[in-house]
């Protein structure tokens, strides 16, 4: 399995020299199998490129939506497989207490935000709802869970389906923290931990340093790093990469974050720093 | 162990920051959390009692009207939001953990999650005083 980051800002996109390095563009991450399947993992501004390379891949592309924040989807209207005529493309992603996925995603992929209606695209468009019971794509097993962050956002973990085949688990914008009580608590209490546990490699939300996460942001739907290794440890992740940056932080503040969350408690795990055009490659 | 419902866990996390006590069974009934305030009126630390089977705490929680007889089961407040997913409220006596019986207001309700998923039921409750609506 190769995972590659096409977008790890969060929030917004940000095109500053100054933020080159770890990357402007919003969520996006390619999950590709052994047997050729490709996973979209959000459709932040990262999936604009990364559809510049799909297009001779395969019939079938499958866009798995964490959530529906713009940062997460405002790229699906510009990612070129959806305007191809002999494409299958499946979009998975949750429905509201109200709404169903049709709906939340035509309220993006309609005028006045966007000229084409998502009816009138050329590619054939098929959409699942989720979380639902585990499923299989190509030779992905997939499971989801509602998390930690505000309206519907669910994680997925993804196995790849052959004897000890890796597991990858996506938490983009996740905040465990939020109203527990000296966090972490016990798995069965913590959000996304069954998606996350002894995952080979888990990507997940790293906005905040502490004192920005405890002065001003509980509640936001993000993690600080330090939570971030508290919840990479509870669930015994192998390898954690940072991801989802505040628009805020150029890469020297980037850089110092994560050197200082390391430095102040370092987790006993191995720690990544979530780049743009990163690949991961797990056996 | 079961992994909790994130509307579960946000609804203890909710639970640990009110003052009302605050009681939460899961979608078989079974206790899995009250908060602090509860516990004054249970006269049980959670961390005590910890998670509970619905046999158990309906047998060690008596439940009694203004008469003195006691609910029949499908009765109680919490068994009601559960088979009947509907809110209730009720003033009625509880002898808890502490056999000190309490007079409280009580209001369940359902916890239906997302594509309307029953995860169990919730109890607010106030200890009032007798003779006092």
């Amino acid at each position: 399995m190769h995972v590659k980051l096409w977008g790890t800002r969060g929030s917004l996109a940000t095109p500053d020299p100054e933020m080159a390095r770890y990357g402007g563009n919003t969520s996006c991450v390619e999950v590709r199998g052994k047997e050729g399947t490709v996973l979209v993992l959000d459709a932040g501004t990262g999936i604009r490129p990364l559809g510049n390379t799909l297009s001779h891949i395969s019939p079938r592309l499958d866009i798995l939506l964490t959530h529906l924040h713009m940062d997460h989807i405002l790229g699906l209207g510009f990612f070129a497989p959806i305007f191809n005529p002999n494409m299958e493309i499946h979009i998975w992603g949750p429905a509201s207490t109200t709404l169903n996925l049709l709906s939340r995603i035509t309220r993006y992929l309609s005028p006045p935000l966007f000229p084409i209606r998502i009816n009138e695209l050329p590619s054939h468009i098929t959409l699942h709802e989720v979380p639902c019971p585990a499923f299989d794509i190509g030779e992905f097993h997939i499971q989801t869970m509602l998390v930690c962050h505000p309206g519907p956002t669910v994680g997925y973990r993804i196995t790849e389906n052959h004897p000890h085949g890796p597991t990858f688990t996506y938490l983009p914008d996740h905040e465990p923290a939020l109203g527990a009580k000296n966090f972490p608590l016990t798995p069965d209490w913590t959000s996304g931990y069954s998606l996350a546990a002894q995952a080979d490699l888990l990507i997940h939300d790293t906005q905040y340093t502490h004192e920005m996460y405890t002065a001003h942001h509980i509640g936001w739907g993000h993690s600080s790093l330090t939570d971030a290794f508290k919840f990479a440890m509870l669930a015994e992740a192998k390898q954690l990469v940072t991801f989802h940056y505040d628009p805020a932080h150029n890469d020297v503040m980037v850089d110092q974050i994560i050197a200082t969350a390391l430095a102040e408690a370092p987790p006993n795990l191995l720690v990544t720093p979530g780049r743009e055009g990163a690949v991961f490659s797990l056996t | 162990m079961f992994p909790k419902e994130i509307e579960v866990i946000l609804a203890r996390h909710l639970a640990s920051c009110l003052a009302m006590p605050i009681f939460i069974v899961d979608d078989q009934g079974n206790l899995v959390f009250y908060n602090e305030p509860a516990e004054l009126i249970l006269g049980q630390r959670f961390e005590e009692a910890g998670e509970v089977q619905i046999e158990e705490w309906t047998n060690i929680l008596r439940l009694t009207d203004k008469d003195g007889n006691e609910l029949p089961y499908e009765e109680r407040p919490l068994v009601l939001a559960l088979n009947e997913r509907r809110p209730t409220f009720h003033q009625i006596w509880i002898t808890p953990f502490d056999h000190i019986p309490r007079l409280i207001a009580i209001t369940t309700f359902p916890l239906i999650g997302q594509a309307d998923r029953f995860l169990g039921a919730m109890a607010i409750f106030w200890e009032v005083e007798a003779g006092k609506k």
